[in-house]
């Protein structure tokens, strides 16, 4: 499914390399889950995979079923079935819920030479997979994320993926902000997703979002690479421990973290 | 050296002006006060950002008629028409002008009428204080038609002011009169081309607790040339609100000049622009003022710039706060978004407050596309132009959202995104 070999990657603006060698291959239908100390270039590696502007990859590749992601487009990249939850989900005053998701599932219709969904059809998928979000007409109305509350915006990322149906889905810290009731809400949402075709690449601080979305792989990442990759066993042994022996194992100073 | 060549331009014009019939003691007075203030130059203070060259020359740059392609603006909506074929009172495009509720004369036609007489070139001539609106004077003077509407219950439906353009050298000068009577309310929608050069002026005179909606749509027709004057009076209780919506056009001057004489009124005006520099010039102007006399009362004044290719916008609004007009709320905001780095925005707000209990705000932005929202869209597969056309569309939703009905701003929004549509890239 995703294939990442030896990426290395610098901010464009400034002449400093965030990521030094990334490796990590996530199979179909693989929940894999990168934990890692502030500073340890997870986001970047999502924003690089999913093609924000800002960065320049100076080495390595990523494909996605063999197509190469970093040539592409962003939208061309959600086309083929590539989808990031936002840390941050970005709020656009003025512009609907419900446009934006439309459009948004239009285009990628388009892209990959489908039809364009009916208003009809369309309002029925949107409700039938909000619902068990729970999230309501009221939220579908409003301008996209403008007053909505940290675990609302999350939801609504959450819900976009269900719509959109991504085959790589990318989650960026979807656990912050978030109080356990919407944390489980999220995962919820997420564990539906899950089947053998697709798969996930969950990115997060904290442990506890792994008890509610089980990884079959956990990676660790630190000063732009992964340094220990193992089972579920890694996760609770981070938490217990925290980073500092592994750190110390691979020689990085705890200054990075 | 015949005495016609050694005129300037200004002079030039001012000899052409003629006096139409009907309304001779107004129309004399106006030509008095522009006659003693003159036409504006570079160096007049409200005019460093707009160069006045095309509206002074005696003759309009000449426009090719427009085609316009897209379906009838409110074409949904049950109104009465009233058209205006480069300025003429074009009778077989009309609706009949009658409407219960609503008197509605023709300016060429109404002789003197009693009402009329003591409005028309009232407003504009207390607007012509602290600032001169040199443009506004010469309408009154000169203006060949317009409509005279006195509202004097709830209009069964809007009024909707057509222009036309037909001919490449017409000149048209209109100037309307709307006058709502004690708790009367009507919508006066306002949209076309009108001519290769178009002066086009509105009294509105707002009576206790009267509402008077406006919606105009101007521009659309790339070499046109306009400058636009709306004078309100607005009394107590009572509600004003405009809205514009301008998209192309060579050179636009929109002023709005509002006075608040009544306690706990209301005065909203906003506009939104759009405009492409590559499909000719684009230089829009909006220049406000407001004015409380009056306690307890609200204005608002909400402008969004959309500019590509080297457009320019400007926006010069003014909150004045008279002395004992407590409780005052204004509130201004003018933004512009730039899509490139050729296009431009200047801004002047200003605000003059004589009270001491007044709550006044006002801001002024100028910025790019906000890349993270960019790139939220993209990577929801939006392509990039798409998701540009839907930022635009957000960046000026809050002017949008002055325009109190749904179906007129479903009117407006389908414009833009016409407008969206054909200035991609």
């Amino acid at each position: 499914m995703l294939e990442i070999k030896n990426l290395h990657v610098k901010l464009e603006e400034e002449d400093k390399q965030i990521l030094k060698g990334v490796n990590l291959t996530v199979e179909a239908g693989k929940v894999h889950a990168i934990m890692g100390p502030n500073g340890s270039g997870k986001s970047t590696l999502s924003y690089v995979l999913s093609g924000r502007d800002g960065y320049e990859v100076t080495e390595g590749e990523a494909e996605l079923d063999g197509m190469d992601l970093l040539e592409a487009e962003p939208e061309e990249r959600a086309a083929a079935g590539l989808f990031l939850a936002f840390q941050y989900p970005v709020e656009i005053p003025g512009v609907g819920n419900m446009t934006f998701l439309r459009t948004a599932l239009n285009a990628q219709r388009k892209a990959r030479g489908e039809e364009e969904i009916s208003a009809g059809d369309f309002l029925k998928l949107v409700r039938e997979k909000a619902k068990s979000l729970k999230i309501d007409a009221d939220m579908l109305k409003r301008p996209v994320n403008v007053g909505f509350s940290g675990g609302e915006k999350k939801r609504n990322e959450i819900l976009q993926m269900a719509l959109l149906e991504p085959k790589m889905c990318i989650l960026d810290e979807t656990d912050s902000g978030l109080d356990v009731d919407a944390m489980r809400l999220v995962a919820e949402g997420v564990n539906a997703l899950r089947d053998e075709k697709r798969s996930f690449l969950v990115i997060t601080h904290y442990q506890r979002l792994l008890d509610h979305i089980k990884p079959d792989v956990v990676h660790i990442m630190a000063d732009g690479r992964i340094i220990e990759t193992g089972g579920p066993e890694l996760a609770l042994e981070v938490e217990k421990n925290g980073y500092a022996d592994l750190l110390a194992k691979h020689g990085i100073s705890e200054v990075m973290a | 050296m015949s005495a016609v060549e050694k005129m300037t331009p200004a002079e030039a014009r001012l000899a052409r002006v003629t006096l139409p019939e009907g309304f001779g003691p107004q129309r004399r007075a106006a030509l008095e006060r522009l006659t003693a203030m003159g036409l504006p130059g570079r160096r007049d203070e409200y005019w460093r950002w707009t160069n006045p060259t095309d509206f002074i020359a005696p003759e309009p740059v000449a426009a090719a008629p427009f085609v316009d392609d897209e379906p009838e603006l409110f074409g949904e909506i049950d109104r009465l028409k009233i058209v205006f074929r480069d300025g003429v009172f074009d009778a077989e495009a009309s609706d009949d002008l009658t409407m219960s509720g609503v008197e509605i004369l023709r300016l060429a036609e109404a002789g003197d009428v009693n009402w009329a007489s003591s409005l028309y070139g009232t407003l504009e001539a207390n607007g012509q204080k602290p600032v001169v609106r040199p443009f506004a004077a010469l309408n009154t003077a000169s203006a060949t038609d317009g409509v005279l509407i006195r509202v004097t219950g709830k209009a069964e439906k809007p009024v909707s002011l057509i222009y036309t353009h037909e001919s490449e050298a017409s000149d048209p000068i209109l100037h309307h009169l709307v006058k709502l009577e004690e708790g009367a309310e009507i919508t006066v929608l306002e949209n076309g081309p009108a001519g290769a050069r178009f002066n086009k002026l509105m009294e509105v005179d707002v009576a206790k607790g009267a509402r008077f909606h406006h919606i105009r749509v101007q521009g659309r027709d790339h070499e046109l040339r306009a400058v636009t004057g709306i004078f309100a009076r607005v009394a107590e209780e009572s509600l004003f609100k405009s809205f514009t919506l301008t998209s192309n056009g060579v050179l636009t001057r929109n002023e709005c000049v509002i006075d608040i004489v009544g306690d706990d009124a209301n005065a909203h005006v906003a506009g939104a622009a759009l405009g492409d520099g590559k499909t000719g010039a684009f230089h829009h102007d909006d220049t406000i003022f407001i004015t409380h006399d009056a306690e307890r009362c609200e204005s608002r004044q909400v402008f969004k710039k959309v500019l590509k290719n080297g457009a320019q916008g400007v926006f010069q609004g003014k909150i004045l706060v008279k002395p004992g007009a407590q409780k005052t709320d204004g509130y201004q905001i003018s933004q512009s978004l730039l899509l490139d780095e050729d296009s431009q925005f200047l801004a002047k707000p200003e605000l003059e407050i004589y009270a001491d209990d007044v709550q006044c705000s006002h801001g002024s932005t100028t910025g790019a596309i906000d890349e993270t929202a960019l790139f939220y869209l993209r990577s929801r597969g939006v392509p990039v132009e798409e998701a540009t056309a839907l930022l635009v569309l957000s960046f000026v939703a809050d002017a949008i959202e002055e325009i109190e009905e749904e179906r007129f701003r479903d009117a407006i929004l389908t414009r833009l995104e016409g407008w969206l549509s054909r200035h991609r890239g």
